[in-house]
């Protein structure tokens, strides 16, 4: 057997994942990407003086997860890389080699990831690291960042440019490099709180993607409530971080209406988040064992009321700006995402489905209250920055049919506890991957338990870690002036890609 | 005397008042309260009280551009008629000095942001440049129009334009009032060729020339560019406002012409999108295009009344 099997949420005897040679492995992965898998997780894991490297693949057709691995002895130094076949490993195969030192001989694009902390070899630091040149009389480089105007993360962008057309755009992160994942070893008690924090916009995201995997391994069944309360939190995010970017969106173009209105409308979503748990992102609402905070009946015809209210301005404001030639002639075919691109570097979110792919982790991957419903995938052709903007607005409304499909059903679960307590350790020696599609697209977090049930690997993947690199293929070609509003259209997270 | 004296305080306060006024009227679409129209003066004084950092890469003219840059458009500003159609300084050709004169202010920040070394400013300077050199020509395609309907060869002319014109005479004031709009857009780097509120430096084209300037510097810079927008909106008020009116009436119709171009640019901010960068030259263009409309108009019509 070359793949064992999985689900998502579902655990796995670490014993049961084969372990193949690594050519083996590679043909493998090849074969595999044909029938339309693609990889979700790529990592490394120490054992003694040896290394194990897993792979989880997805079948988004029939809700799997493929899972291998390849153990590296301590003199293997090297490997033939993936890449080379398959694009969509290059960041993975960067990580891992960053952090065991193992090459993927031939990987085009062998360049740092993140800065310090665990990167076997401490000697590279920011100053040397590998920047690709141009050379040409019209040929200029634009270097941007880490530090930037405005608040917001740090990243270094550089632009080889002709004139005003981008030639191509490197794009270096890892300044907020903090060693997230091994602060989740050892079962801190923290360690909810510490993924509310992996993303700061994507708060509930991640904290339920910890959670459920937390759960799976403690084997314990949510209520129904909590289970309710916790999409209803998640859809609310949603809402309220597409709503923040289309007024975003409509302030890089200038357009003064939208970033108005918007930002109000925002407001109304967040301050939703705010009565039901006390924070406007979500922070304290979604633990271990179900949610901290409760939804009455009367919260419940406030949270439906203001909704109606939000729905009502972003209809009339959507509809305003997209029939405003100005708006469109700025979004329509700027920063343009092909299908095949797409496809090659594995893109997720919002980000793929505007650029034509059918993948969204709430339909493909389902847990808890999704699975009780029928899911239509929102899904945009033309991969530009209006196809992103749209696509914010169709998924809106879309989560708005959601929530009020929940709050008619909160009435019926309004016994169930809120809070599972259990006294279970968590299942020894044992695996479970956790996927939730957050606003941005799909946070994967995979948990790896020893024979004492404490974990000893916790692997987060944010959408932002695929992401990035389309952005740097979107702006190819395009005006250099057009960079920040092709940015703002994936609106990627710096932190969430550093960990 | 009187005249001199309203015409001084005009080009000194004015600036603040105008684009306090569109800002006002950019908050009031927002919905918002807004700033105090004075808010721009609050400002000047807060920068003028400021000290000052200048970067250790530049030479002396990036110390020397702002005053430089402020002086030629005070000296324009000179120029213009105001009140009464007449401008403190008025002689045969002041069009060509007006406008050169702005083209040297304008060199010198040019060159004082490729001064920094920044590739930003750098940037920054070339959008400056290649939309200048677009203006120039139509600018100086629409006075000669006007100056050879009028017979006036002083900026006077613009007021003139009626009585040599006949039947296109209206026609041409409206053609001219548009093109002089669309300068004053690009000049005052407003909303759709540029942004002036945004913070992303990439896609700027005048504010980003001068990142590097702070504290008086800044503020004479703001002031300066602030003093262009009103200079530029004097002319199109000179071809509204017709000649023989008494200093009083002139001064309200002068006043309210600047104000309501202020609240015009004001609303056009709050509805439009900017422009693609590339699509800012064909934005340019339609003022090259009316400008040559107007040449041919003029040409039509002087040779109907056989000027």
């Amino acid at each position: 057997m070359k793949w064992i099997i999985s689900k998502n949420n579902q655990v796995i005897s670490l014993n049961e994942i084969p372990v193949l040679g690594i050519d083996e492995l590679r043909n493998e992965i090849i074969k595999q990407y044909k029938t339309d898998k693609r990889v979700v997780g790529f990592f490394g894991c120490a054992e003694y003086s040896n290394v194990r490297l897993y792979t989880i693949l997805a079948d988004d057709n029939k809700s799997e997860l493929l899972i291998s691995s390849v153990r590296f002895m301590a003199g293997e130094k090297s490997y033939p890389s993936i890449t080379k076949d398959i694009s969509a490993f290059q960041m993975f195969e960067r990580e891992f080699y960053e952090e065991f030192g193992i090459e993927p001989v031939g990987h085009p694009w062998l360049k740092p990831v993140r800065y310090s902390k665990n990167r076997f070899d401490k000697t590279q630091k920011i100053e040397n690291y590998p920047f690709f040149k141009m050379d040409g009389e019209e040929v200029h480089e634009v270097a941007v960042g880490p530090i930037h105007a405005g608040v917001i993360e740090p990243g270094h962008f550089r632009f080889m440019c002709n004139g005003e057309k981008v030639y191509h755009l490197e794009i270096q992160l890892g300044y907020q490099h903090r060693g997230t994942e091994s602060l989740f070893e050892n079962n801190n008690n923290f360690a909810p709180h510490l993924a509310e924090s992996i993303a700061g916009d994507t708060v509930i995201g991640h904290a339920i993607t910890y959670s459920n995997a937390v759960e799976a391994l403690l084997n314990i069944k949510i209520s129904d409530k909590a289970e309710l309360i916790r999409v209803l939190a998640l859809e609310l995010e949603r809402i309220a971080v597409h709503i923040g970017d289309l007024g975003a969106i409509s302030n890089d173009i200038g357009y003064l209406m939208g970033n108005s209105v918007f930002g109000a409308t925002r407001t109304l979503v967040i301050n939703t988040l705010l009565s039901i748990c006390g924070s406007r992102f979500g922070r304290g609402l979604i633990r271990v064992g179900g949610v901290a905070f409760d939804i009455d009946i009367e919260l419940s015809e406030k949270i439906s009321k203001t909704l109606d209210k939000v729905l009502k301005d972003v209809d009339k404001m959507t509809e305003t700006m997209f029939s405003s030639a100005s708006v469109l002639s700025r979004l329509e075919k700027t920063g343009t995402l092909s299908m095949e691109k797409a496809k090659m570097i594995g893109l997720v979110g919002i980000a793929t489905r505007a650029s034509g792919l059918s993948l969204d982790a709430r339909a493909d991957h389902s847990w808890g209250w999704y699975k009780k419903f029928s899911f239509d995938k929102e899904i945009l052709e033309s991969g530009d920055v209006f196809a992103r903007t749209h696509i914010r607005y169709k998924e809106i409304k879309q989560s708005m049919n959601i929530i009020k499909e929940l709050l008619n059903q909160i009435q019926d679960c309004k016994e169930d506890i809120l809070l599972v307590k259990s006294k279970n350790q968590l299942l020894g020696n044992s695996m479970v991957v956790s996927m939730v599609e957050g606003w941005r697209g799909e946070a994967v977090h995979t948990a790896l338990t020893n024979n004492e049930g404490q974990i000893f690997r916790y692997k987060i993947k944010d959408p932002s870690f695929n992401n990035w690199y389309g952005l740097a293929l979107a702006v190819r070609n395009n005006g250099i002036s057009d960079f920040p509003l092709c940015n703002k259209s994936f609106n990627l997270s710096y932190c969430g890609n550093d960990l | 005397m009187l005249e001199i004296l309203l015409n001084i305080i005009f080009l000194l306060t004015f600036p603040f008042l105008f684009i306090g006024i569109i800002n006002k009227t950019k908050a009031f679409w927002a919905g918002r309260k807004g700033a105090s129209v004075f808010q721009p003066f609050y400002d000047f004084i807060k920068l003028l009280k400021k000290g000052e950092v200048i970067s250790t890469t530049t030479s002396f003219v990036f110390a020397l551009s702002p005053s430089l840059m402020f002086a030629s458009v005070i000296f324009a500003g000179l120029l213009v008629p105001v009140f009464n159609h007449r401008a403190i300084l008025s002689f045969e050709g002041s069009f060509i000095l007006f406008a050169y004169i702005l083209a040297l202010g304008k060199f010198f920040s040019l060159i004082a942001a490729m001064d920094t070394g920044s590739s930003f400013e750098g940037m920054g300077a070339s959008r400056e440049a290649s939309f200048s050199t677009l203006v120039e020509p139509a600018f100086f395609i629409i006075m000669a129009s006007i100056i050879a309907l009028s017979g006036n060869y002083t900026f006077q002319s613009l007021s003139l334009i009626l009585q040599n014109s006949g039947s296109f005479g209206y026609l041409i004031i409206i053609l001219s009032v548009f093109a002089l709009f669309i300068m004053m857009l690009v000049e005052g780097c407003r909303v759709p060729v540029d942004d002036p509120n945004t913070h992303l430096e990439l896609t700027m084209i005048h504010e980003v020339m001068v990142l590097d300037n702070s504290g008086p510097d800044l503020a004479f810079i703001l002031y300066g560019s602030g003093m262009k927008m009103v200079i530029l909106a004097s002319l199109i008020a000179n071809l509204i406002i017709p000649t023989g009116l008494s200093l009083f009436y002139s001064v309200i119709a002068f006043v309210g012409i600047i104000f309501i171009l202020a609240i015009i640019i004001g609303t056009l901010e709050s509805s439009f999108a900017r422009l693609r960068m590339t699509h800012v030259f064909e934005f340019i263009f339609t003022m090259s295009s009316i400008s040559l409309i107007i040449l041919s108009l003029t040409m039509i019509s002087m040779n109907k009344h056989g000027g």
